[in-house]
């Protein structure tokens, strides 16, 4: 079988992933909207982000249908930002700790 | 088929060497054994991706490196500060309905902003169905989304402006509000603006026939294919893709 360069799906997986990508911000807005706090809110926005996230990358950006050789070259870099917010997310904690031990109402 | 011969122009190398007639095409595998193999054939790595859309890509995970470090900065100020952060939920709230609806513009725009991920992903499809009027009108549809996202951003700068905001401070709390909003918002803004003027760009060409033809760009000089469209929808998913996080972590946080 000749292997077609282009990516083609049907027209209906579009409308699919338009509908439910829709959906998912209208349920993140709600979190806002219901003033939902703490733990809760941010699971809840986190989940909703990777979710939309992934339907757009693996469908509107084709990647579900790629071969893993580039696939891998997409998906694996971004995991370094991952190191690094964890990273930074321990050095802004020891910032606030100094901030609030030795400048409080300074 | 259709697409193949059509899209030979400008890939002649990797078409001879990679048709379906050679041994090279049977063998192919999938999944990890695929990517081994696929990187040590000593030809092209990417097999059935066009040169042009793994440039994109590669670009693309530049970019997020580039927006990921915003993110990362802005959530390291907001973590480290000891005064109070503003509420977003207020500060970006609009008087609408006779009273104030918490992050109505920006809930607008992400919907603009998703229709406009729609639109593109049919265009793509419906050019490599040589469909050039409906490709263009569904391109045109896209750009005209992107610019009123653009414009509606425009009018929540200006608000914003005009209540005080500024990158060195605010009235409504720790002062790197402005500094991480401004940066954050407008780097993004900017690729959307970009990205609508590509989309004319690319809109034109389709409606003149110059991806039928394979008729020379005008800057680049290379000859106009349907693949084009594919790797600029790429670009305008990854601006959508941005917004998704700049919409939970500065928005709804």
């Amino acid at each position: 079988m000749a292997h077609a360069e282009g990516q083609q799906h049907p027209i209906k997986i579009y409308f699919v992933i338009w509908g439910l990508l829709f959906v998912l911000s209208v349920m993140s807005y709600m979190v806002d909207i219901l003033h939902l706090e703490g733990m809760l809110r941010w699971s809840l926005i986190s989940i909703f982000m990777m979710l939309k996230a992934a339907l757009i990358v693996s469908v509107f950006m084709h990647v579900m249908w790629e071969r893993m050789a580039i696939v891998a070259v997409i998906l694996v870099p971004p995991g370094a930002i991952l190191f690094l917010m964890a990273l930074m997310a321990l050095e802004g904690n020891h910032t606030f700790f100094n901030r609030t031990t030795f400048f409080a109402g300074g | 088929m259709a697409v193949e011969s059509a899209s030979l122009p400008g890939r002649k190398g990797a078409a001879a060497t990679e048709g379906a007639d050679t041994p090279m095409a049977a063998a192919r595998m999938p999944g990890v054994k695929g990517m081994v193999s696929d990187w040590a054939s000593d030809q092209r790595a990417f097999k059935n991706v066009p040169w042009g859309k793994a440039m994109m890509w590669i670009f693309l995970v530049s970019d997020t490196f580039i927006f990921g470090c915003f993110l990362v900065g802005y959530m390291m100020v907001r973590m480290s500060i000891t005064e109070p952060w503003p509420n977003p939920s207020e500060v970006f709230a609009l008087h609408a309905f006779g009273h104030d609806v918490p992050l109505l513009l920006i809930a607008i725009m992400t919907f603009i902003l998703i229709s406009s991920s729609g639109t593109m992903a049919m265009a793509v499809k419906f050019g490599y169905e040589r469909n050039r009027k409906a490709t263009a009108i569904l391109l045109i549809a896209t750009a005209m989304l992107g610019a009123s996202f653009v414009g509606m951003q425009a009018f929540e700068w200006t608000k914003l402006i005009l209540e005080g905001v500024r990158p060195w401070g605010n009235p409504f709390g720790a002062p790197q509000f402005g500094a991480t909003f401004f940066m954050i918002t407008g780097f993004h803004g900017m690729h959307v603006s970009f990205g609508v003027l590509f989309l004319i760009i690319m809109a034109v060409k389709v409606l003149r026939g110059s991806l039928d033809t394979g008729r020379a760009g005008f800057l680049t000089k290379r000859r106009g294919n349907y693949e084009m469209i594919e790797t600029m929808g790429l670009y305008w998913h990854f601006v959508d893709l941005v917004w998704v996080f700049i919409f939970a972590f500065f928005y709804l946080w």
